[in-house]
């Protein structure tokens, strides 16, 4: 992997906007606003908001915007230091304490140096992100915060607020320039409010159909026009009425691009039933959009689309 | 530092902004008063919504609150509106000739927290404070123990509440991934072996060993508030409030007509004004209920975010349902899969020959793994203490069904 060129921090908010649309994310105001402050205030940023609507996406698009690496920390229930921040290489570690005795230097604080040197330190997303140099900053995407247990998130508002990490064997290991940091949660959980305190926050919401029609153009570039604009118009009604999960941008792509595959060019009742599964991923949901709603939708959004036109 | 600067009242504001807010009901401290100069200073004040948003990224922090942001937002930085909201307030006869809207969302709230002080002061009624000496005895607590909470004078409902606060609360554990250095662990430490090994300069490897960390799992309670409900409603608020003194994540729900979140509230510490912050917070008590839709709404909104991780869910409710069933059954079943144990507490299993008659019970009935009666302080301690265990065949809900199947018709001994 070549390593990428790192570029200067955007220094307004148009800027800022400019970056991510030229890097194919579609973004609103209120969200280039925030992004901007966290690079600028250096502040991590706290993304909260539905499944799919595009929140670990800003993460990739602004590693490669800006020309960073990107560590990524995927969080799970149980996480915990050895597999979040660092870990000993113990059977090397074995190896080399035999090897000292077989060797006869049997002196001790030497060979606990040897043992406990950086050569058998297994460095982990956390410890990774702490280690860029000044002007390259890594981007740090700390994903899915809310699976994770408490007890990691006490551990994560020691990391953020000082952005270093004490290795009792090796001594403290500070970040030359604070990584970006971007969090994302679904909202599984409530993330505690000390851990907010020290973030910028922003709720990602579903974009309206203006946008999410830009969205869909950029990222299904084959898309037939009208297909889309029918794609988009149903989804978004869909998020009007109360599913259990409503489709996020991530499905309306998944969907436009299904479509495309499939040589469609508008939709019909018997396309929409068979492709639902794409967009909804709750057999409820499908249930009750295959019977009947799914074609009334349908009906107001065609007509709604020729009377625009 | 930020420097205040003689010509601009910027900063000024921005601290009364967040007063406001503050008020409010945000929580909004100095630290991010502090920050949200700095962010301001940062972005520039460009336009009204680049300015809009620079001050939410910083003063918001959930998403709830971002309806009174805005609400505080457009009353406080927009000074026109503000001056005729003081000329109404000040003059004595104000003619109204704005159109009505409709009142947005948290307007009230704000517009409370922005003039407070200014509106008529109001005689403050004045709370009777009554003294009740009541001391427990050996004999009294007995009988209280047995009493239905219905039947309780209020003295006796004070005993009820002391009582329930010395419960011994259940010790009910999960493994997580985590592990504690245990020596009759099964598991190698390698981590605690090497460091050790390093102190005895490596001439001994010894094994360590550790075992799985043990955890409360969630509990998440959905109590009826409805009109059958009521004599059972503060007790149980106080048992709520007594389990979130003990544990960790509990998370309070209660249902009427519509579904209301309380762990918040009984969050305080003191369970009288944890008690008085959810009386303020529910606005259905004692009416009618709904038992299906608030499930649905549950199941919808909030059971993705408190269910995880191993949720025990207790089910406070009569099961006496107003409207028809329709879809109590699909609900009960959802919420039934998405939780590790569902337990149905029912004060009316306190009568003798309790049959699920009623179509709402018949419906729920089949998705609850526990069916127990909860009306006096007994079957709280039951309960309380069945929290750790298995399911007993006495709380098994299939036998009511059962019975009622085998010979209904025939009243059946409560056995409880």
């Amino acid at each position: 992997m070549t390593s990428p060129v790192p570029r200067p921090l955007p220094g307004t908010i148009d800027e800022t906007l400019d970056l991510l649309t030229g890097a194919d994310y579609v973004a609103d105001r209120a969200l280039a606003t925030v992004l901007f402050l966290s690079l600028r205030m250096q502040r991590p940023l706290f993304l909260e908001g539905e499944a799919g609507v595009g929140k670990t996406e800003i993460a990739k698009v602004l590693a490669s915007a800006l020309g960073r690496r990107l560590i990524r920390l995927q969080c799970y229930e149980g996480l915990d230091v050895s597999s979040a921040v660092y870990e000993w290489n113990y059977a090397a570690q074995m190896i080399e304490i035999r090897m000292e005795e077989a060797a006869g230097s049997v002196e001790r604080s030497a060979m606990e140096k040897n043992v406990f040197s950086e050569k058998y330190l297994i460095r982990r997303p956390v410890l990774d992100a702490l280690t860029g140099k000044t002007g390259a900053a890594p981007v740090f995407l700390i994903d899915e915060l809310d699976r994770t247990d408490e007890a990691f998130e006490a551990y994560l508002l020691e990391i953020l607020s000082d952005f270093q990490v004490t290795v009792p064997e090796l001594g403290t290991i500070r970040a030359e320039e604070p990584p970006i940091v971007i969090i994302t949660t679904n909202r599984t959980r409530e993330i505690h409010d000390a851990l907010k305190r020290r973030c910028l926050y922003h709720w990602v919401d579903y974009p309206d159909a203006q946008r999410e029609l830009e969205i869909v153009g950029r990222k299904v570039p084959g898309a037939n026009r009208r297909l889309s604009a029918e794609v988009v118009a149903f989804v978004q009604r869909l998020r009007q009425i109360e599913l259990f999960k409503a489709p996020g941008v991530a499905e309306t792509i998944d969907w436009a691009g299904a479509l495309t595959e499939l040589d469609k060019v508008a939709l019909d009742p018997e396309t929409v039933s068979d492709t639902i599964g794409v967009l909804l991923k709750y057999q409820d949901d499908i249930a009750r959009i295959g019977q009947g709603e799914g074609k009334r939708i349908l009906d107001e959004v065609k007509a709604e689309l020729a009377a625009a036109e | 530092m930020i420097e205040a600067r003689d010509d601009g009242r910027m900063a000024d504001n921005i601290v009364y902004f967040a007063r406001a807010l503050r008020k409010a009901g945000l929580r909004v401290g100095p630290a991010s008063v502090k920050d949200a100069i700095e962010a301001v200073l940062a972005a520039g004040i460009g336009s009204r919504d680049d300015f809009y948003w620079t001050l939410h990224s910083v003063l918001v922090s959930r998403r709830e609150d971002h309806a009174t942001f805005d609400e505080a937002f457009r009353l406080f930085w927009k000074s026109r509106e503000l001056i005729e909201k003081m000329l109404a307030m000040f003059s004595p006869v104000a003619p109204d000739n704005r159109e009505k809207a409709k009142p947005r969302a948290a307007e009230h709230r704000v517009s409370r927290a922005l003039f407070e002080g200014h509106e008529k002061s109001q005689p403050l009624s004045e709370i009777p404070e009554i003294e009740i000496d009541a001391r427990f005895t050996v004999s009294g607590n007995e009988m209280l123990r047995g009493k239905d909470f219905a039947q309780m004078s209020a003295e006796e409902l004070m005993d009820a509440r002391r009582a329930i606060t010395e419960l011994k609360l259940p010790f009910d554990r999960v493994e997580t991934r985590r592990y504690r250095p245990d020596r009759q662990g099964s598991r190698i430490d390698p981590r605690a072996m090497m460091r050790a090994a390093s102190r005895t300069g490596g001439g001994l490897i010894l094994p360590k060993f550790r075992s799985r960390r043990e955890v409360h799992p969630p509990l998440v309670v959905l109590a009826d508030i409805s009109g059958s409900m009521s004599q059972y409603t503060r007790i149980f608020l106080h048992f709520l409030h007594a389990l979130g003194e003990k544990r960790r994540r509990v998370h309070a729900f209660v249902f009427g007509t519509r579904l209301t979140n309380l762990t918040r509230q009984m969050r305080h510490r003191d369970p009288d004004q944890a008690l008085a912050d959810c009386s303020a917070a529910v606005q259905d008590w004692s009416g009618g209920t709904r038992i299906g839709e608030a499930l649905g709404e549950f199941n919808r909104l909030w059971s993705r975010r408190v269910l995880g991780q191993g949720a025990v869910v207790l089910l406070i409710t009569d099961g006496l349902e107003r409207d028809d069933i329709g879809n109590l059954a699909e609900e009960m079943e959802r919420l039934h899969k998405s939780c590790r144990r569902l337990i149905w507490l029912n004060p009316l299993l306190r009568f003798d020959g309790f049959e699920a008659r009623a179509r709402g019970v018949r419906a729920m009935l089949p998705h609850v793994d526990e069916f127990r009666p909860v009306h006096n302080l007994d079957a709280l301690a039951d309960l309380v203490a069945s929290l750790d265990s298995r399911t007993v065949a006495h709380v098994d809900p299939r036998r009511r069904l059962g019975h009622l199947a085998q010979k209904s018709g025939v009243a059946s001994g409560r056995v409880a």
